[in-house]
């Protein structure tokens, strides 16, 4: 949509026009303040946390297992050179026995969040369909972090005004 | 032609004077907006656009992605 404005402004006139084309989506994933009626709602990139543990296709499932158990997790995002969302391995993935790579034993093409979406949509959504975690990325599928169904119900719970 | 910028860039031009228009529909532009953004609809930008923003300035737009 934003391409098209830009291309209009042009036509009338207006010589210097920029397309901010990653948008707001790409601002509010880089945590910078917004305005307006909603700008203090807790959103998928506000409550998701940012330091997770990620892998790539071809590592070793064994070691990626070990590395993540370690920092206290259970699920590892495999994703690509630009960071881009592959796939999830969850405590069942990683669990699986034999050499085998966390490409070959990952879910490819996990559902993911938008960052700007509010959590309690988000919280919903995770409880409906049971999903302990899911990947936040942009629009191009590279990751911003992982929301945790508990951060999230607990997020939507204060914003519903109950106690922390 | 217009220029694809990226976040770097859009902070750097809002600090030297560019306007921000942004081009979604009211009710997500009232919930939240880049700071210091106006809101021209994509389809409230006709010639007459020139009352809301200076053509000799810089102008960026954006909506929530290029999805």
């Amino acid at each position: 949509m934003s391409a098209r404005a830009a291309w209009r402004l042009e036509s009338l006139g207006f010589g210097r026009v920029y397309d901010y084309a990653a948008g707001k989506s790409d601002w509010m994933a880089a945590g910078l303040p917004t305005e307006g009626t909603a700008a203090d709602r807790p959103s998928a990139a506000t409550v998701a946390r940012r330091e997770v543990p990620t892998c790539h296709l071809e590592e070793s499932l064994r070691d990626v297992r070990d590395r993540v158990r370690a920092a206290g997790w259970d699920t590892c995002v495999v994703v690509n050179e630009r960071r881009i969302v592959m796939g999830l391995l969850r405590a069942d993935q990683l669990a699986q026995e034999g050499d085998v790579s966390a490409g070959s034993a990952m879910r490819p093409g996990p559902s993911t969040f938008r960052p700007h979406v509010a959590i309690e949509k988000l919280a919903k959504v995770m409880a409906t369909r049971d999903l302990p975690n899911v990947p936040v990325t942009t629009s191009a599928g590279e990751l911003i972090g992982l929301l945790v169904r508990g951060d999230a119900e607990r997020a939507a719970h204060e914003r519903q005004g109950g106690p922390s | 032609m217009p220029t694809e910028i990226g976040r770097e860039d859009a902070q750097q031009l809002i600090a030297a004077g560019a306007q921000l228009v942004e081009v979604l529909p009211k009710k997500e532009f009232d919930e939240q907006h880049l700071p210091g953004a106006i809101h021209i609809p994509l389809r409230q930008i006709d010639p007459g656009v020139g009352a809301s923003l200076a053509p000799e300035r810089p102008v960026i737009v954006y909506c929530w992605d290029s999805a």
